[in-house]
């Protein structure tokens, strides 16, 4: 048979890895087609919708539901007391603490679940929510986890005030653990020796995943064949039929979990929420199915927030600036309940990335988390656990030890990072980094920004500022982060004793196309593109050819989901090495059908070729086909793979980030007219889709530095609850981005793929707040928190005495 | 964020708006854009059993130029408002204005009358229109009479209009003066954390007339007759524009939110004033 396609053309007709190839769940998307937890709507189905605290801290006296199942239309309202006997009024978190599902006793934040209402629409639901009386007793509230510390008044009375925690011991009964890591006396030695010590305390304010699509469950028992079916906003479908087996006594295969399209998630769908559990329960009750659905206030009061560290930390240098110690002790506000969604053995996630790209000698992390009355959380909103955290502090750290030594920061940069030759480096947190190549990434973000040029302007800039010929600041803001991601190794990464591993099962079809289901689940990620590629790369079959299915547990392969720029790193890996089993198999039938010994050929793009006949082949499809209807001996019929994958490391993907602003010092305004980043996620699966987790990365780092946050009053009143005080960036605000790449594949991932979705997140954020200080660096400001939202930026200048 | 129940209307004509607002008292409310009412809805901050929907009703619409009187209908959205040129003529400081409302969304649904009867001091048109010395026209049962913009405003969301009176249209002179509308936001959508509206027409190298209003820096938009006064006279030099900005100081009363504290919207309300007189002198 003659061949008429050439070989690049195989190649391109496959749109495998590093083919931009467009993403095929947008045609769906931007035409309305998406099916999400809200377009689900099942026969009989009821509404459910909570009665919330309006108090911080008090206590419930009683709860008068009379009126409230007066209303026509109302036909149940479950308070504690019903989901006791189920021993449903509480529940486990996933950080090892547990937490009320609805009030019991009493209420710990604003906005805390009280009594689930459930009605036949969702308006009289909303109705009878009015109707339901609470008496409340109102008890001090502690908002300030420092002060919670101090204080006598206990927020969490269910815990025994001596006992240990799932972390170990309590110092005080608002405390939850101490987590330390490194070596406390070495570093302080060196610490104490040092030619040059900076010290500052690093706020990284309370914010939220906030996605477009707020969390919701639909629950439906079927109790004549004894089957529940969840439908749910879940970022992790297998835990949470994991975690609703073991709360509900249902054996988990009467359980069926299904993740339908997810409008984002961002950590925010990552936990088990009290709507969940309230929904299951309402329908184990009434026999029909019981929709719940948060708006947004209720999303942004009571759905896992993100961050809330006081980071307190100290850096040493020789004179010369090569550092030699980094000291860190961070108090963690974890709100009511201790609801973090970190892998068991790290109750602080991976803050002990906090070294960053540098060689760093020794190293000490205490971490103290504390009950305030808030809302629980404390999840990785768009980054690996508490990775964000850990790279703004070390940012933050290394400019004002800068300062501390009079030098260029893009300078002690390049001095202190890991060497390539360094690689696999050992941290002195005990991290072993993969790869990377620092050194080139740095040199080519600060040419391609011109960096020389940008300080000269700034100069001049401020030369003008003096001379009062404007009242504008010219701020450079330079990053240099590694991640963490990937989790996890399951020697060491688990959650609730499941191992952190993933998984992809692939079927090939006779007609050679294929279906291949994975344990993560995309929530906007472009699963169904990029994984599609990896194995069209691998198995030789087109990826347009190839269906990608997540989310529903009775037909995907059990796996630990999407979060942590985990899936390619983990699920990624298992795809490419299901694939491979695929491919082995192929081989053997390719041999069989070609006559030759299985050595004899060898895989080409889209075939098996005779080696040295390149003219004597079969294609993948042929294969495909000879697997369904020849006898072949030895073989079994079929073609179908199945892999799970445990990582041997995580991945350490890295990037140079470059922010260039002015900021007006009277109106507190701030112009970003430059953006530069440059990640290196190793290999790269899809240049379009990497770019554009970029932007969306970018863009919420952009929200979370200069607007976005939690803030509650001293009586814990939310101040935010709604988009209008919460800052979500529109195309107006956002400014444009120049994206590039080097390349430094994982030694240890089959493709050499790190996960990029997080990365301009963690980078991002410390890119912007580095420059608005480095704005005012030359009035002499070290530190100030974020957001940066104008008045915190006029306030700024206003301390600096530039309005005298 | 779900409404309590309603009733809806739907007149097509002022008289029979009146009639149903007549029927139901204190139960009834009108319903322009929709886009205040709606959201104090959905908080359950207003319950209205009664809503009288207002955008089938032809004489509420329009805008008009006739001899140099500008007449705009209460149901013209503030989106129309944009893109009218007799607008952009006659009152250019309102087109600059319009556009920074809210999001070209909100600006498609809201209208001239609901952002000036609503009462809500982050509006940004009841300024505006101070700054213009528009007058407000009222039908109500009795009749029609017309109400001084600069006399309208009493305390947040308190008018000087009836619970059963309709805002008709907004009427003010055409003017040719040099203009600014400045306005200090966090970010697309938002209300103003301070906003100036300016005008000041030019004498040989003197202003000649001036008019001052700010938005959002007390519980009513704020017509600082001292601020104007402090410009008229003087060639708008440095000097002039520090007595101005001193005059409306006296004349503000901003709140803390979380668009900042007290001290920080007094400072940035200078910053702005200074701007709109600056852009205003410049256009004169
Ligand atoms: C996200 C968002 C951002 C916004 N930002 C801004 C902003 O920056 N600046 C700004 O000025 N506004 C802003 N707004 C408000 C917007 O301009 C509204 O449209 C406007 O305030 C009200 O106009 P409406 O036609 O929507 O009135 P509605 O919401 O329908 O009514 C508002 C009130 O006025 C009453 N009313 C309406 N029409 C009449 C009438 N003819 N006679 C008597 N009473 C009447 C109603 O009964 C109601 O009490 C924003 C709104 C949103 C949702």
């Amino acid at each position: 048979m003659k061949d008429e396609v050439t070989r690049d053309e195989r190649v391109a007709n496959l749109k495998g890895m590093g083919c931009a190839r467009k993403r095929v769940e947008d045609a769906r998307f931007t035409q309305g087609k998406g099916n999400y937890i809200d377009d689900i709507n099942l026969p009989g189905m009821l509404h459910g919708d909570f009665v919330r605290s309006p108090y911080a801290h008090a206590r419930v006296k009683s709860i008068n539901i009379d009126a409230a199942m007066a209303l026509p239309g109302v036909v149940a309202v479950l308070t504690a007391k019903d989901l006791e006997p189920l021993s449903l009024h509480w529940m486990p978190t996933l950080a090892g603490d547990k937490q009320m599902v609805l009030a019991d006793g009493k209420v710990l934040f604003q906005g805390q679940e009280v009594a689930f209402v459930v009605a036949k629409d969702r308006y009289i639901a909303a109705d009878a929510v009015e109707l339901v009386e609470v008496e409340y007793e109102e008890l001090p509230v502690i908002v300030d986890p420092f002060k919670s510390l101090q204080s006598d008044v206990v927020l969490r009375e269910d815990l025994e005030p001596g006992a240990d925690g799932a972390h170990g011991p309590r110092k005080h009964p608002n405390h939850i653990f101490l987590w330390e890591v490194g070596d406390k006396s070495a570093t302080e030695a060196v610490l104490d020796e040092a030619d040059v010590v900076a010290e500052e305390m690093v706020y990284y304010h309370r914010t939220h995943p906030c996605p477009l699509e707020p969390c919701g469950s639909v629950a439906s028992m079927d109790k004549v064949n004894g089957k529940l079916t969840l439908y749910g906003t879940f970022q992790a479908p297998h835990v949470v039929r994991t975690v609703a087996s073991l709360l509900s006594g249902i054996e988990e295969h009467n359980i069926r979990v299904v993740s339908p399209d997810i409008g984002g998630g961002f950590g925010n769908k990552v936990g088990v929420y009290p709507g969940y559990v309230c929904s299951i329960v309402a329908s184990i009750v009434t026999g029909v199915p019981v929709k719940w659905i948060e708006d947004r206030m209720d999303n942004l009061m009571s759905t896992a927030f993100a961050r809330d560290y006081h980071m307190h930390g100290k850096i040493s240098a020789t004179k010369e600036g090569k550092i030699t110690g980094l000291w860190c002790h961070t108090t963690a506000d974890h709100g009511a309940f201790d609801a973090c969604a970190d892998p068991t053995k790290y109750p602080a996630g991976f803050m002990s990335i906090c070294t960053g790209s540098y060689d760093i000698p020794v190293a000490y992390l205490g971490v103290d988390g504390v009950y305030t009355n808030k809302a629980p959380g404390g999840v990785a909103y768009r980054c690996s656990f508490r990775v964000t955290e850990a790279a703004y502090f070390i940012e933050r750290m290394i400019e004002v030890l800068a300062i501390e030594l009079n030098m260029d920061a893009a300078e002690l940069r390049r001095i202190n990072f890991i060497k390539k030759e360094q690689f696999p480096y050992n941290s002195a947190l005990g991290w072993e980094y993969d790869s990377g190549d620092y050194h080139t990434a740095w040199d080519k973000a600060l040419e391609a920004v011109d960096y020389k040029g940008l300080r000269a302007e700034q100069t001049e800039r401020l030369e003008a500022f003096k001379r009062g010929e404007t009242r504008k600041l010219m701020g450079i803001g330079l990053t240099f982060f590694t991640e963490i991601v990937g989790a996890g190794p399951v020697k060491n990464c688990d959650i609730l004793g499941m191992g952190m591993f993933d998984s992809c099962e692939i079927r090939i079809h006779p007609t050679g196309s294929a279906i291949a289901r994975l344990g993560t689940i995309s929530q906007g990620q472009g699963h169904a593109t990029t994984f599609a590629q990896i194995l069209a790369s691998e198995i030789g079959i087109p990826a347009d050819s190839i269906t990608i299915e997540e989310g529903d547990t009775d037909t995907a392969p059990y796996g630990l989901g999407t979060y942590g720029s985990r899936s390619t790193p983990v699920a990624g890996a298992a795809t490419a090495l299901a694939g491979r089993k695929i491919r082995a198999k192929a081989q053997m039938i390719a041999a069989y059908l070609l006559e030759v010994h299985d050595d004899d050929v060898e895989f080409d793009v889209d075939r098996f070729v005779v080696k040295g006949a390149p003219e004597r082949f079969k294609t993948m499809k042929e294969i495909a086909y000879a697997s369904y209807n020849q006898a072949i001996p030895g073989v079994e019929p079929g073609l179908e793979a199945v892999s799970y994958y445990d990582p041997p490391n995580m991945t350490y993907p890295f990037g140079a980030y470059i922010c260039v602003m002015d900021v007006d010092v009277d109106t507190g305004t701030a112009d970003i007219r430059q953006f530069y980043a440059l990640d290196d996620c190793g290999t790269r699966i899809n240049p379009m889709v990497i770019e554009g987790q970029v932007h969306g990365g970018l863009t919420e780092a952009l929200a979370i530095a200069m607007g976005q946050e939690i803030a509650y009053d001293e009586m814990g009143n939310h101040k935010t609850s709604t988009l209008m005080d919460f800052f979500i960036p529109t195309a107006w605000e956002t400014p444009h981005y120049t994206t590039d790449h080097t390349v430094t594949p994982s030694p240890h991932h089959p493709i050499g793929a790190k996960g990029v979705g997080e990365s301009p997140n963690v980078g991002g954020v410390p890119a912007f707040s580095n420059a608005v200080h480095d704005a005012f660096r030359p009035f002499g400001l070290r530190q100030s928190h974020m957001p940066h939202d104008h008045w915190r930026i006029w306030k700024i200048a206003n301390g600096l005495g530039l309005h005298d | 964020m779900i409404p309590a129940a309603f009733e809806y209307h739907r007149p097509d004509s002022i008289s029979a708006a009146l009639a149903i607002l007549q029927d139901h008292g204190d139960d009834a409310r009108v319903l322009a854009g929709g886009h205040s009412l709606i959201p104090m809805m959905k908080l359950r901050m207003a319950d209205i059993p009664h809503l009288v929907d207002l955008q089938d009703v032809a004489d509420l619409r329009g805008i008009s130029v006739q001899d140099g009187t500008v007449s705009i209908g209460a149901m013209t959205t503030q989106a129309e408002l944009i893109a009218s040129a007799d607008i952009a003529k006659a009152a250019p400081i309102l087109h600059e204005a319009a556009l920074q409302i809210a999001d070209p969304q909100v600006r498609y649904m809201g209208t001239v009358g609901g952002n000036i009867a609503n009462g809500d001091p982050g509006n940004d048109l009841p300024g505006l229109m101070q700054c213009l010395d528009a007058t407000f026209t009222l039908a109500g049962p009795d009749g029609s009479r017309d109400v001084a913009a600069r006399e309208f405003y009493e305390a947040a969301y308190m008018t000087a209009r009836e619970d059963d009176e309709i805002l008709t249209r907004v009427s003010f002179a055409g003017t040719d003066a040099g203009y600014a509308y400045e306005k200090q936001k966090r970010k697309i959508g938002d209300y103003a954390t301070a906003a100036a509206a300016v005008l000041l027409k030019k004498d040989g190298d003197k202003v000649s007339s001036a008019s001052v209003a700010m938005t959002n820096l007390s519980d009513v938009p704020v017509f600082s007759k001292a601020a104007g006064a402090a410009l008229v006279g003087t060639a708008c030099d440095a000097d002039a524009v520090k007595a101005a900005v001193a005059a409306m100081l006296d004349d503000i009363d901003p709140n803390e939110d979380n668009r900042g504290p007290v001290a920080f919207k007094r400072h940035v309300a200078g910053v702005i004033l200074g701007r709109a007189i600056a852009r205003a002198w410049s256009r004169s």
